[in-house]
């Protein structure tokens, strides 16, 4: 047996690969239920719950948005080739930003423009330090920007627990409540901040024209793809790089103004203000094959399967780490079909 | 000792090999002639286990054999030295010939080359079993890959385009120990495109174009124009004829320092004048790669470079702005293969094809389309990857991309490399007519006959350093061959 590079796999190829990965996924899920003593197809009706009404949709939506927004940016980063595996760092840089113009900027009706510039333009901070780092010296940004997310979450604790710590905290690690002028409005009775759904959408849209249809994006593309070409064209490098990182730090800046600004109201802790989006949001930039457009499709599927745990951890009261094996066993499957959707098998020897 | 039965080998609509039917004898040399994209190569990963043939059957000494890998081929005593030597550099020789031997876990370096030596008893060695292999020239490194195969006792010896890394006085050295192997009993199958070599060496020769076998010819009755006839399908042009240089000076190089590993790039001088064509050989890793690399604008440099009368400037793109065109040593880096062949049509003028921020991909298309037209490139459609080329085509991608605004000098390393003969006489025909619009050009190639055949004047370069040029009237491919190792005319 041997695999070979399918560039251009045929949709019922792909369908295939998915259908045959979800299934073993479930056959696993099922397995751990039984032995959880849950009925299984009771289980698997919870996952799927989110999507029978309006208000599971709009906690799926809520999951999909900082996906979306970080997802897009990451899509463009892997297309250039800058490796960002900071984004949950960038997005707890952007939630400091957003706190800080909440909570020490006189409020005003400027308030939540001052907060997307000052979280966005944080994240971009941190991206852009990795992406300087690695023109100026070489460090590899997969090293760089994983150890920023270790910097950026102690920076919260150290925030929430210190000298941003609420009056009325008490023995809680949080900020004092943002002022309505700092609060973004949702759609509804729901959890979804709409300014982010529009932003995530909106830089989806426009990073997949930049690429695809402008010589900024035929330029980037041509140095992820191939670097050494891009240094025989003389193309600016580390200019390319430099934005590409700007640009995937401020989306996932603006991600972490959306969760604080427009769901906690106030930054918490670390693990509180973010589920791991930075990180779930790689798999939706990988998913989509590095098209930002994509990201559109993928990141609502990955909020499916984490708001679909969600509703198992609720009416079952699952101790989380059940349910992150489920929505881990489910991620897995999905990467397994991608990955062999990618390529042919040949059975002959 | 092996035979071929009707091997066939597809890739998809493509036909790689087509009924293929030879026999090498032990005690016999068998040359497989034919030019790039013929299908040489992939019936020698046919019988080297890396592709399985779709019909057809091989036989070894007689017995109908499977080779599923190329383990299996070596098992049943087939070896195989690749077209360039796959060695890992920074161990010693004796370690690299230690990958094909059954050793203990634990062993001492002495005990290894002394049970080395045991086993290549009666092979010259020629090479220094505790030299590290990044020290060694390329014929040395052949001759490692050389011995290396000979460790597994073969019946069978295939080589694979074994002298396009060495000077001519190297190739004679490798014939006469393929001659001494031949006597030996071995069956040897040599492959080749170069016409004068396998004559040289080939007790019979098979012909293979497109994928078909064209024929077999003894070498006796196995005349230069017929087997021409025989690889290309008609008879060859002559070379064509440059036209003589003008006055003005191009492109002036006075003291070149370029810093790498080995031999530095030294005091290199030269001018060029337009309309001119001077031809660098050398044998590869002299310093051809960091010299054209320097006047490209890609490894930074000591010493006065003038074009036009003005400093060299040290950016690609200001250079290609200017009027300098430069081929790359490696397709790899002229062109971005998953991107279309359009849009690598325009990987140096992209940007002029923006409307109002957008690039205008219909423009880019028509514009690319003349090109593919022109050139000849074999692409269903200009959006088709470039990967899905042949190195052929990929080449006269980067050729006609370079060339296509008429420029003032020409870097050109291995322009022809990997190219067909009918291309490659294309190529050259362009390159003489820009160098006839007065284009000033600059030719590094290991393919001696075309720099005899192109340029006006000729150089080697010798460890790092420049012998010549002379005018070409004086050089003669021997004395080519001496600069080139010996770094005097």
């Amino acid at each position: 047996m041997r695999l070979e590079l399918d560039l251009s796999p045929s949709p019922g190829k792909v369908l295939l690969a998915y259908a045959f990965f979800l299934l073993l996924a479930l056959l696993a899920l099922g397995a751990l239920f039984l032995a959880y003593g849950v009925a299984p197809l009771r289980a698997y009706g919870l996952l799927l719950s989110p999507l029978a009404d309006p208000l599971g949709l709009a906690e799926v939506a809520r999951r999909a948005v900082p996906l979306l927004l970080i997802g897009a940016g990451l899509a463009l980063a892997f297309r250039v080739g800058f490796f960002n595996i900071g984004a949950e760092g960038q997005l707890l840089l952007g939630a400091v930003g957003a706190a800080y113009a909440a909570l020490f900027l006189p409020p005003g009706p400027w308030t939540p423009v001052l907060m997307f510039l000052l979280g966005g333009g944080l994240g971009a901070l941190w991206a852009g330090l990795a992406a300087w780092l690695r023109v100026r010296f070489g460090a590899s940004e997969i090293l760089t920007t994983l150890m920023q997310n270790y910097l950026a979450s102690s920076l919260v604790v150290y925030l929430v627990a210190g000298p941003w710590k609420g009056q009325m905290a008490l023995g809680f690690l949080y900020t004092d409540r943002f002022p309505p002028e700092a609060q973004l409005p949702r759609l509804g009775e729901t959890l979804v901040p709409w300014p982010t759904l529009l932003l995530g959408v909106a830089a989806a849209c426009l990073l997949q024209l930049l690429l695809s249809r402008t010589p900024l994006g035929f330029a980037w593309r041509v140095l992820g793809e191939n670097p050494q070409a891009a240094r025989y064209l003389g193309l600016k490098e580390g200019r390319l790089l430099l934005l590409a990182a700007l640009t995937s730090g401020l989306l996932s800046g603006f991600a972490g103004v959306g969760e604080v600004a427009g769901i906690h109201l106030r930054l918490l802790e670390p693990a509180q203000i973010s589920l791991g989006y930075g990180f779930t949001a790689i798999l939706a930039a990988w998913l989509a094959r590095g098209r930002p457009l994509g990201v559109l499709l993928t990141a609502p599927l990955l909020g499916l399967i984490l708001a679909g745990a969600d509703a198992l951890k609720l009416a079952l009261s699952m101790p989380f780490r059940v349910v992150d094996v489920v929505s881990g066993l489910l991620l897995l499957a999905l990467i397994g079909a991608e990955a062999v959707s990618r390529h042919r098998i040949l059975w002959r020897r | 000792m092996l035979r071929l039965e009707n091997v066939t080998k597809r890739f998809g609509p493509v036909v790689a090999n087509r009924g293929i039917s030879l026999e090498v004898r032990g005690g016999e040399v068998v040359a497989l002639l034919g030019e790039n994209g013929a299908g040489k190569t992939t019936l020698v990963s046919l019988l080297y286990g890396l592709y399985a043939p779709d019909e057809g059957r091989i036989f070894l000494e007689g017995k109908e054999v499977r080779i599923p890998s190329p383990r299996a081929a070596q098992r049943l005593g087939i070896a195989l030295v690749p077209q360039h030597p796959e060695l890992i550099e920074a161990h010693t020789v004796a370690e690299n010939l230690a990958l094909g031997l059954d050793l203990p876990p634990v062993f001492s370096r002495r005990a290894l080359v002394a049970r080395l030596e045991g086993l290549l008893a009666g092979h010259p060695l020629g090479v220094d079993l505790e030299a590290p292999v990044h020290r060694l020239s390329a014929g040395e490194k052949q001759r490692v890959e050389l011995l290396r195969a000979l460790l597994a006792r073969p019946k069978v010896l295939v080589l694979d385009e074994p002298t396009s890394v060495l000077t001519p006085k190297e190739v004679e050295g490798l014939f006469q120990e393929i001659r001494r192997l031949r006597s030996s009993g071995l069956a040897v199958l040599f492959i080749s495109h170069k016409l004068d070599e396998v004559l040289a060496i080939a007790d019979r020769i098979v012909v293979l174009r497109a994928g078909e076998q064209m024929g077999e010819l003894r070498r006796e009755e196995a005349g230069k124009d017929a087997l021409v006839r025989l690889m290309v399908g008609r008879s060859p042009a002559p070379p064509p004829k440059a036209a003589p240089p003008g006055e003005a000076v191009v492109l002036e190089v006075e003291d070149l320092m370029v810093p790498r590993h080995g031999f530095p790039v030294q005091g290199v001088s030269f001018a060029l004048r337009a309309g001119e064509v001077l031809g660098i050989a050398g044998v590869a890793g002299s310093g051809q790669r960091e010299l054209l690399e320097a006047l490209a604008g890609l490894r930074p440099y000591r010493g006065r470079v003038r074009f036009l009368g003005r400093p060299l400037p040290e950016e690609p793109a200001r250079l290609y702005a200017l009027g300098v065109a430069h081929v790359p040593e490696e397709r790899a880096m002229g062109v971005v293969g998953g991107m279309s062949v359009a849009e690598n049509l325009a990987l140096r003028t992209y940007p002029r094809y923006a409307r109002r921020g957008l690039l205008d991909y219909g423009a880019m298309e028509r514009d690319a389309e003349a090109l593919i037209a022109r050139y000849r490139i074999q692409a269903p459609t200009p959006r088709t990857p470039v990967r899905a080329l042949s190195g052929g085509n990929v080449q006269k991608v980067i050729l006609a991309r370079e060339l296509r605004e008429g420029p003032k000098l020409v870097l050109a390393m291995h322009p022809t490399y990997g190219v067909d003969v009918g291309a490659a006489e294309e190529v050259h025909a362009r390159l003489l007519d820009l160098a006839r619009e007065g284009a000033a050009i600059l030719l590094v190639s290991e393919d001696l006959d075309e720099i005899l055949a192109l340029a006006h004047r000729v150089a080697a370069l010798h460890r790092g350093r420049l012998v010549g040029p002379i005018p070409r009237e004086a050089a003669s491919r021997e004395c080519l061959g001496r600069m080139m190792a010996e770094g005097r005319a």
